[in-house]
Formats: structure tokens, sequence, C-alpha cells
């Protein structure tokens, strides 16, 4: 069974999660250049880190005052959920040569989601490169278009660039809390953050709560019985797309807020 | 200068994490501690971020504008709202906030 390329079902939810999650990549170069770093250091940052999740960290920790190498350690740690997802679509997929390093670099949430959404191998290929490549090139675009608009704004404050940050967190936190134990550990590292904000400089108390974080993953309780790695259903808590490629499939327990 | 360095070393990082799930073995990081580790470290990274977003200025706690803009986003979040949409409403409630008075 193969669909021709116009009919793909994974290329089709690719498609349309790239142009949701790309058009993120506005808020993300405002937010940046209202931050403190300058437009080339914005668009590397879209260009080579290419993870939406560790981009803002990287600019949340600047923009509190934090120094650069606290926010580069908090963006290298929020990457590395992306090495599980690598071992997983390696396993996928089985990318060669320049592929494998192609593959690597567009190894994000979404790209991981929509090909493990799909059951058919072909189908699992173009799933993950069209949402791959397709946020790549969308991202950058948006990042470029947010950044040019937030350097002509002026004051961040008056437009609440500050609010919207906030937002933003918020935004890539939500969709992983779908279970009491990733409740329980986001409620554990906001207090831990709160309470280290008056007596370590900037940037630290994000750190302390990755140690704390850290150290839950490590004594928590099983993920549940049998839980095979690689198979994306039972992936533990916060491994999960802050966009959901497939929103109508997941009925999960938990997954619906209301 | 060393803004720039730190942003290439966080490049460098990302890559080289991302590149590390295709290389090695498949054993050692399909290790269910590892993935769950992966998993809570996101999530408390996450909140920290959020939490330190709103409340902190420099190493003081402040209730400000941000705390309002975390309800309406977090209101947006529960019903639904797209990410840009919710973080359009984050930045519409702190500038309102502020035009209405608050810090």
């Amino acid at each position: 069974m193969s669909f021709p390329l116009r009919q793909s079902p994974g290329a089709r939810v690719g498609l349309s999660i790239a142009v949701a999650t790309g058009l993120y990549g506005i808020s993300f170069g405002a937010l940046s250049v209202s931050s403190g770093l300058d437009l080339w250091q914005t668009m590397a940052l879209s260009l080579l880190l290419f993870s939406g999740g560790s981009q803002f960290a990287f600019i949340g920790v600047i923009a509190g005052g934090g120094s650069p190498v606290a926010a580069a350690s908090a963006a290298a740690l929020l990457g590395i959920r992306n090495a599980v997802y690598g071992m997983q679509l390696n396993a996928l997929l089985h990318p060669r040569g320049w592929r494998r390093f192609a593959a690597a670099h567009v190894t994000i949430d979404e790209s991981l989601a929509t090909s493990t959404g799909q059951s058919d191998p072909v189908e699992q290929h173009r799933g993950f490169w069209v949402a791959g490549v397709g946020i790549f090139v969308l991202w950058n675009l948006c990042t470029l278009v947010g950044a040019l608009a937030g350097d002509a704004l002026g004051d961040p404050k008056q437009w609440g660039l500050d609010g919207a940050a906030v937002a933003a967190f918020l935004a890539l936190l939500w969709p992983r809390l779908r279970s009491r134990e990733a409740g329980a550990t986001a409620v554990v590292c906001a207090l831990a953050t709160v309470l280290a904000v008056p007596v370590v400089p900037p940037g630290i108390p994000i750190l302390i709560a990755a140690v704390v974080a850290g150290m839950i993953g490590w004594f928590g309780h099983r993920a549940g019985p049998g839980g095979a790695a690689g198979d994306a259903s039972t992936d533990p808590a916060g491994l999960e797309p802050d966009l959901d490629p497939y929103p109508d499939a997941a009925t999960s327990a938990g997954k619906d807020p209301s | 200068m060393s803004l720039w360095f730190w942003v290439i070393v966080a490049c460098v990082a990302g890559f080289l994490t991302k590149l590390l799930g295709y290389l090695v073995p498949r054993k050692w990081l399909a290790n269910p501690r590892v993935a769950r580790i992966a998993g809570t470290l996101t999530i408390g990274l996450l909140a920290s971020l959020t939490m330190a977003n709103t409340v902190a200025t420099g190493q003081d706690l402040v209730v400000d504008a941000r705390l309002g803009a975390l309800v309406v986003a977090a209101i947006a979040l529960w019903l639904r709202a797209p990410f840009l949409v919710v973080v359009i409403v984050g930045a519409a409630a702190a500038a309102g906030l502020r035009l209405l008075g608050a810090p």
C-alpha cells in the first residue's frame, strides 16, 4: 500500500504542522531581539540550534539577566530529549550517509510526532522529512520577520512582550502536563525556582530546577509495566510535542484539559 | 562577543545531542531511566522558565503585569487556543494591565 505524494497522509500532516509551528517563529524572533540578542544571533539560534524549547530557554535566561553560560546550559539541558527522539527515529527511518546529519538537524518534537503517528514506513519517512524540513524553512523565515518587527517595536514592556514570553513558556509546558507525575514535577520545579531566585544570581534558579527535575527522573517510579523504549505510545511524561500533529487521534487519559 | 560565543556553544551542543541519538548504540539510550530523565528535565526546565519569567526581576520576586499574562495564557490554553494566539493574548494582557496602571 503506497500513496502518491499528493495524497500522502504523512506529507499532508507534515505540511499542516509545519505551517502551524513555523508561524510561531514570529514570536521567537520578536522576543529574542527584545531580550537583548541582535538580529544575527537570533538567526543563528533558529538556523543552527533549531529546537524551539532550547531557543526560548536561551533567550528566557538572557531576558532575566542571566549569564550567557547559564543560557547555553539551560538550552543544552532542554535539548537532551532530542537524543531520545534521535534514537527512536534512527530505528524507524535508518538514514544513511549525509541524510543522517540532515535528519539529526531536523529532529524536533513535531517531526518525531508526525513520523511516529504514521504506521506505513513510506509515510513515516514522508511525515518526518516534510515536517522537519518544512518547519526549518518556515521557522527561519518567521524568525526573521519577528526579529525585524521586534526591532521596530521600541520599548518591549509597553507592548507586553515580557508577558508574551511568560505565555510562550506556559504554552510549551502545557501539552506535556498529561499525567499527575508530570504536573507534580512542574509544581516542584516551579517552587524550587521561586525559592532560589532571591539567593542565587539570575539564570541559576533554572539550572537548580533542572537538577531537581533530573533527580525526580532518576529516583522516580517506572513509567508503567512493560514500557518498551522506542514505542511512542509508552513514552514517559514530558516527551510530547508542543504542537500535536494528530490532535483528534489523541484520546489518552488526561489529554482533555476540561 | 561573549554572547556570540555562548550562542555558538548552545548551537553545537544542541546539534551534537541530536546526532548522538543516531550514532550511539541503541541500547545506551533505550534505558527507560534515560527516557524518563529526558522527560522530567523537559517539564522541570519549562516550568522553571515559566516561573522565573513571571516573578523574577533580577534577584527580586515581583508581582506585576506578567502574573496577569500568566493567568490569561492559562485560560487561553485551557480553551485550546493555538500557540500563537496564546502568546498574543499574553502580550495583550501585560500591555493592557500596564495601561491600567499595573507595574
